[in-house]
């Protein structure tokens, strides 16, 4: 695939060998006062049609920054991405000519975030929001767009879509919000949709009503859906692959039922082993010690090193590349043996 | 820890409505905001009782009644045997010295102009009694010691310290008028997940150290269940249902809390196809106009004439062990949190 000329984006329909979104050796980097800090350092992951997959990682692990690379709405600079590509059909956005991401970016992989009040513009009505998306996008009249409005939010069921389109955000609730910001983001019917922390902010009972409405609409229209996330329950209810990320690298990825049954890097393994268990109650919670790293003044070698209780000589040193566990998983830890093992007890 | 013992904390039908205004010059009050409606419960000493229920049903403004914070509009907080709903003075103050709190979020709720030992120490300045002027870096230091943190670090400001660590001063602050309850207003939540079991495990450690008795307000229902000995399900300013945590989470018998339980994402994928979930339609109505009635008919599968003309009582059911307000509640056994 290494072409001199400028990279054609290919058509919709254009029949897919290989996966739909494949992330490759990503870097991403951020000059700041302090120092350089590395964010996102040589992460990989793909993504075909109809798949969730899950990345999972905490604050600071460089999940968020990767969406952002791939939407291309990174400030650059103080961004940087200095190696990587992102192949979207094949084609690599990162060398696209910013006109042609532009077709890309909201029509064909679109994102939403995790505050939707602040995602979206207090000044105006959600209607016209949600219509800006097809008078910009398709040349649509106001009074076109307006009723596709309608149909999308009733489409992600806001009860009385006809009377609401005209409300303001602060009028909604937050699951409500949230719906707008998916009617946004399913308008021009993406084949990618990556969903940032969609739930974070919302009670568990409209947590589960928006993780359903994202699976239909997954159903319907047959979407990747990128579900980032720190929450291991929702994880495991809706994803078919996961993609764990530490530190700016991913540390494990596998099919979502492999890793709970048996995680294959000490990190994963620590997550869930410090969900509290109905049978362990009245006993200390596992802990990860220590806390994540700091991401100006990152560990030599493995990342995870210092918080690792499979922690050797060479980890502090070798940086470990992602071994093959299997077929479909892969784990970055030197001992992954080690703690495979004890995971199947 | 057993709930046995007389109860340290006895809360007696609170209210606490808070106003609506409309009009600039004469304000008229228009109708209120009925965030706690006649919740009622004991707290036993050395016990934790987990609030749990979705926002706006009234769980912070609860917090805030106990800690005096707020004024309840009626009903009764004793402390020990003491009414602290109307308490002021010298009278409130000396109450308040043994109910302290945790706040959720360790950004926002430490003075950043305030070194940590500055803060620790403040409630020394309020109750001086507890300890002489002297001895006071030695206790705050001895607390740093007990939250896990470096007794070196009493000259260091906030921002110096990662999100886990502030919170633990935080709960070093809540310790340092050795008070018997602490209110813990979702401790964890603002945490990272490898932090969290951190501490949940130093809560749990204080709380057998120093025979503390906690409220643990929280949506996170996996965690309230590890720490609680008795949960209470809150909706639109009433507890619905309390009892013990099995009692709560093995055999719900309140239509919202077999939902609110089985929205919980289970950590395990394995069978997810068949689990049985409850998805619940549409919002918590406005606690401004609360359904006649029972206050969760409007969005209840169970829903009959007499919830919407007969409020259920808060009331041990035929066929359940433990007490809950619906007209037909049955136990049954939703999810495993």
């Amino acid at each position: 695939m290494k072409k001199t000329s400028t990279p054609v984006l290919p058509a919709r329909t254009a029949p897919g060998d290989g996966p739909l979104l494949a992330v490759d050796d990503l870097h991403v980097e951020f000059a700041t006062r302090q120092g350089v800090v590395k964010a996102v350092n040589g992460v990989s992951y793909s993504l075909n049609p109809g798949e969730t997959l899950a990345v999972l990682g905490e604050s600071g692990s460089g999940k968020s920054v990767t969406a952002q690379a791939i939407m291309g709405i990174l400030d650059m600079p103080p961004a940087r991405i200095p190696r990587g590509e992102i192949r979207f059909r094949g084609t690599d956005l990162l060398r696209l000519p910013e006109d042609q991401r532009a077709q890309v970016r909201g029509q064909r992989i679109s994102m939403i975030f995790q505050d939707a009040l602040s995602a979206l513009n207090p000044v105006f009505t959600v209607g016209w929001q949600i219509s800006e998306m097809f008078r910009v996008h398709r040349g649509m009249s106001r009074r076109d767009a307006t009723k596709k409005a309608v149909e999308l939010m009733d489409r992600v069921r806001i009860p009385a879509a006809r009377q609401r389109v005209n409300d303001y955000p602060h009028q909604f609730s937050g699951g409500m919000r949230q719906r707008i910001m998916i009617a946004m983001a399913i308008a021009l019917d993406p084949e990618v949709l990556i969903a940032d922390e969609p739930t974070t902010a919302l009670d568990v009972t409209v947590q589960a009503q928006i993780m359903e409405l994202l699976a239909e609409l997954q159903r319907e229209s047959n979407m990747g859906l990128i579900l980032i996330t720190h929450d291991l329950g929702v994880v495991a209810d809706v994803a078919d692959k996961i993609a764990v990320m530490y530190g700016g690298r991913i540390v494990e990825n596998a099919l979502v039922h492999d890793i709970y049954r048996s995680p294959a890097h000490p990190y994963t393994k620590g997550l869930l082993d410090s969900i509290p268990r109905v049978d362990l109650k009245g006993q200390e919670l596992y802990a990860i010690k220590g806390m994540p790293p700091n991401l100006l003044d990152m560990p030599q070698g493995c990342a995870f090193h210092p918080r690792c209780p499979y922690r050797q000589d060479d980890c502090v040193t070798d940086a470990p590349p992602l071994y093959e566990v299997g077929p479909t998983r892969g784990s970055a830890c030197h001992y992954w043996r080690e703690v495979f093992d004890d995971s199947r007890r | 820890m057993t709930a046995a013992g007389e109860p340290i904390l006895e809360v007696r039908d609170l209210v606490k409505h808070f106003p609506l205004h409309q009009g600039i010059l004469l304000k008229k009050q228009v109708g209120a905001i009925k965030a706690v409606d006649g919740v009622s419960f004991d707290l036993r000493r050395g016990e934790t009782l987990g609030i749990v229920g979705e926002s706006g049903c009234g769980k912070s403004t609860l917090a805030k009644v106990l800690m005096a914070l707020e004024r309840p509009t009626s009903g009764s907080v004793k402390i020990n045997g003491r009414e602290i709903a109307n308490a002021r003075g010298a009278e409130l103050k000396k109450v308040r010295r043994n109910i302290q709190m945790v706040m959720q979020d360790p950004y926002t709720s430490l003075n950043p102009r305030m070194t940590v030992g500055d803060i620790i120490g403040e409630p020394y300045e309020i109750h001086p009694e507890v300890a002489p002027k002297g001895d006071r870096r030695r206790r705050v230091q001895e607390l740093l010691e007990v939250v896990g943190l470096n007794p070196e670090h009493v000259n260091r400001y906030p921002h110096q310290f990662s999100g886990g660590q502030r919170q633990r001063i935080g709960i070093a602050r809540g310790l340092a008028l050795q008070p018997e309850i602490i209110v813990c207003d979702e401790p964890v939540s603002a945490l990272d997940v490898s932090i969290q079991a951190q501490v949940v495990n130093l809560l749990e450690r204080l709380q057998r150290e120093f025979g503390l008795a906690y409220i643990f307000i929280a949506h996170d229902l996996s965690v309230v269940r590890h720490i609680s000995d008795r949960v209470g399900v809150m909706y639109l300013g009433k507890m619905v249902e309390i009892g013990t945590d099995v009692e709560i989470y093995d055999r719900p018998a309140h239509p919202y809390t077999q939902a609110l339980l089985s929205a919980v994402p289970v950590p395990d994928p394995d069978g997810r196809e068949r689990r049985e979930r409850i998805v619940l339609q549409g919002d918590p109505p406005s606690p401004a106009n609360p359904p006649s009635g029972c206050r969760f008919r409007t969005r209840c599968w169970k829903a009959q004439d007499i919830c919407a003309q007969q409020e259920p009582l808060l009331q041990i059911r035929p066929g359940t062990g433990h007490a809950s307000a619906c007209h037909f509640a049955e136990t049954h056994d939703v999810v495993h949190v």
